[in-house]
């Protein structure tokens, strides 16, 4: 009895203790919050080298794009302490930092030597900056990303196709340069027959509810000559943002949206994409860099059967793409602070960096996109780094929402929906900003 | 109740009466009925007040300001009722409202044609009518998550049953009937889907009342001779006018502020053709975070659906007591 008395005593102290170990190992355990996609589960697996090195565990927090922003901002907003490291959407970070949600990184940057010479510019502006271009940082550069095309090189090489096309338009059937020969290739592509299946021009951003279209449209109207205002002078955006150019940029995409899309994309953003492409419904596929490493290894589409190109040039030889991507920050209501900030010291370091390409992550670092055997390492490298050299992003002030809301409207009411013309919509774009402006008291 | 129990019963309450601690027992003992009964409710009146009557004292506070959720650290305004004057002069929240009429004119109107004839027809009392009630009831039962899903499949005009049927049918090529893309078909592909889910709820008011309708005024109008047609005009739809009333006035109030199945199947596009009033005001709320304005927006939404609503209930009332 006194021998069983004794064992059951011992087996719960042991209950105990490991209960208390595991829990002090858990005290230190970070939440990171992001969006739920490939990068995120190349992240996970990235992380468990800064679990082993620190003992620090991690845990995350992703969240379907769809609601990616309604989620985080509202735990941004709501003082929430659920993340301690958040790899947030490059538009947040004026609100972010001008709203105390993001813990300032200059100190930590100087003490640690990171530097932010290390990094791609252009991802560090547009991550990292608030005010932009300006050195105030709020993040380290975390996923590269940018809008880019695919396109069916198996459809492309063959010789009936290269041959009806070349006597049509002119010139070979090759990834195209220019918008205009997008345009003609999307055209060419409708509604043929290919292996016994009729297939579409190419599939192009157009959702309505978040920020899809918008991000579609910037992506040509950049090329066509679209400013979103004066360089002299701040918020003056009549005859930038609606400029004769601009116009065409807007006429073209809706041109393309009429000519050459499949039936029922009126609604169609990165995953709608992906599946048009994937599917083998489309030609080309306008869609963000992140999602090229899963559509090169598909076994239908994938391998020898895809091709990268940058976003084309517009009718003056301009050629911009539309931002992607994020930086990672420090929640400043997190009570691990310390423990976050390790883990973006470790994220920082090249090997890390070099790692993170090579699960499928984007990295931003200059060690790894410079490297010589950076382009050779995989089929779209090239294309990233080119895309990535011509980058543009959307207005990333602290009404950065507001500001999405007034081009989603503006932009879907005139391509999809077929209302106004597109002097019109821009016209109404320039009239909604100011009033955003107007509103906080910049104008 | 028998006479053991009656006893048991007391001495339970006796037993009961003696456990509980002299100090509680003095103060029950204190408080009077209607003060036993405040006790008893106040815990609801005080979550009520909580979770809606504060919130929306607290919404017209802000409907005054200039507040904005995503900016904590700004200084809130007064701004008296510029917010109220901007929404009424806005263009695009009239247009909203006219989706928002369109969509409740058109839902209402079909689901209580459907419903009340679909109720007439199972009240007659066919071989199996149990079975086809059960049937019927199914759409009701489902999420609206499910249903705005399984129908964005149906309309899709490549691989979508619907656009299938409709094209064998017609004989338009499927693609090319884009029910949620098309400008003029999006707004009836949402009619079609809230009326295929809700017009079994209306079938069920309609069938209670119905069922409500001594039959012996119809047998009365068989001796008098009356015709199936004047028993329907005369007997069946007047008695069964306050239901068919009732269940117009819940679909009325729950299709003004519906939001569901419009975000999932259009997202309130293409363009702005099918964003109705609540889509707006999530918008506004929500996505571009105009805390101040939004409110506004919801007190005048309140005022209208509460306004009509009442006006509604006033008329209902007139045609009971008819």
């Amino acid at each position: 009895m006194k021998s069983t008395l004794k064992l059951t005593l011992g087996l719960t102290s042991a209950m105990f203790a490991s209960t208390a170990v595991s829990n002090v190992a858990h005290a230190e355990d970070l939440t990171l919050c992001w969006a739920a996609w490939d990068p995120a589960n190349a992240l996970v697996e990235l992380s468990k080298d800064f679990t082993k090195e620190t003992g620090i565990g991690m845990k995350f927090e992703f969240v379907p794009w769809t609601n990616y922003a309604d989620r985080f901002l509202n735990e941004l907003n709501s003082k929430g302490k659920l993340c301690d490291l958040i790899i947030g959407d490059s538009q947040w970070i004026g609100g972010s930092a001008e709203n105390g949600h993001y813990v300032k990184l200059n100190d930590f940057f100087d003490k640690e030597k990171i530097s932010m010479d290390d990094f791609v510019p252009a991802t560090v502006v547009g991550y990292s900056e608030w005010p932009k271009n300006s050195p105030n940082y709020w993040a380290l550069p975390a996923m590269g990303d940018v809008v880019g095309w695919t396109y069916r090189k198996d459809w492309f090489s063959k010789p009936e196709l290269q041959k009806e096309f070349k006597e049509k338009y002119g010139w070979d059937l090759a990834a195209p340069t220019t918008f205009d020969q997008l345009k003609q290739i999307a055209e060419f592509f409708q509604k043929r027959e290919i292996d016994g299946k009729t297939v579409y021009g190419a599939s192009i951003y157009t959702e309505r509810g978040s920020e899809g279209i918008t991000m579609g449209a910037m992506d040509v109207l950049y090329s066509f000559g679209f400013k979103y205002e004066n360089p002299e002078k701040p918020y003056e955006m009549d005859g930038f943002v609606n400029s004769e150019k601009s116009v065409k940029g807007l006429e073209f995409y809706k041109a393309l949206y009429d000519c050459c899309t499949p039936p029922g994309a009126s609604n169609s953003y990165m995953g709608e994409g992906v599946d048009a492409f994937k599917s083998g419904q489309v030609a080309m596929h306008m869609n963000f860099a992140f999602t090229w490493p899963g559509l090169q290894k598909d076994e239908n589409v994938g391998g020898d059967k895809i091709g990268y190109f940058a976003n084309p040039k517009g009718p003056d030889g301009d050629q911009f793409a539309q931002l992607g991507g994020q930086g990672i920050s420090v929640v400043s209501y997190s009570d691990k602070q310390d423990a976050a900030l390790k883990y973006i010291k470790w994220f920082a370091n090249k090997d890390v960096q070099a790692k993170w390409w090579s699960l499928g992550g984007y990295s931003c670092l200059n060690a790894v996109v410079n490297d010589p055997g950076f382009p050779a390492s995989q089929p779209y490298a090239q294309t990233f780094l080119d895309s990535m050299a011509i980058v543009k992003d959307f207005w990333a002030e602290p009404s950065y929402a507001p500001l999405l809301q007034a081009s989603q409207k503006r932009f879907h009411d005139y391509v999809v929906a077929g209302q106004g013309s597109a002097k019109d919509a821009l016209d109404g774009l320039v009239k909604d900003w100011t009033e955003v402006f107007q509103d906080d008291g910049k104008m | 109740m028998t006479e053991a129990g009656l006893t048991m019963l007391n001495r339970t309450a006796d037993s009961v009466a003696r456990a509980t601690p002299e100090r509680l027992a003095r103060k029950v003992r204190g408080i009077s009925d209607k003060g036993l009964a405040w006790l008893f409710i106040s815990p609801t009146i005080l979550l009520l007040l909580a979770i809606n009557i504060f919130p929306l004292f607290w919404a017209i506070y802000l409907s005054f300001t200039n507040y904005r959720a995503n900016r904590p650290n700004e200084v809130v305004r007064n701004v008296g009722l510029a917010n109220y004057k901007r929404i009424l002069g806005d263009q695009d929240i009239w247009i909203a409202m006219q989706t928002t009429a369109h969509f409740v004119f058109w839902t209402i109107l079909l689901q209580t044609l459907i419903g009340f004839t679909l109720a007439w027809l199972i009240d007659r009392k066919f071989r199996g009518h149990a079975f086809w009630t059960t049937i019927i009831l199914v759409p009701m039962m489902l999420s609206p998550a499910v249903v705005g899903n399984f129908w964005r499949f149906l309309y899709e005009p490549q691989i979508g049953l619907f656009a299938y049927a409709i094209s064998f049918v017609s004989g338009i090529p499927a693609t090319q009937i884009g029910m949620l893309s098309n400008v003029s078909l999006a707004p009836w592909s949402i009619v079609i889907v809230d009326t295929w889910m809700w017009t079994p709820y209306v079938m069920l008011i309609c069938l209670a009342g119905l069922r409500s309708i001594p039959e012996y005024i119809y047998e009365a109008a068989e001796v008098d001779r009356a015709s199936n047609w004047r028993q329907f005009w005369s007997i069946t739809l007047p008695m069964a006018l306050p239901f068919i009333m009732l269940a117009v006035l819940f679909r009325g109030i729950e299709n003004f502020k519906m939001f569901d199945m419009v975000n999932l199947l259009t997202g309130g596009g293409p363009g702005s053709t099918t964003e109705v009033a609540s889509i707006t005001l999530k918008r506004q709320a929500f996505e571009s975070w105009r805390t101040g304005y939004s409110s506004a927006f919801a007190i005048i939404l309140f005022v209208a659906v509460f306004g009509l609503a009442n006006i509604y209930v006033k008329a209902l009332n007139k045609v009971k007591q008819r």
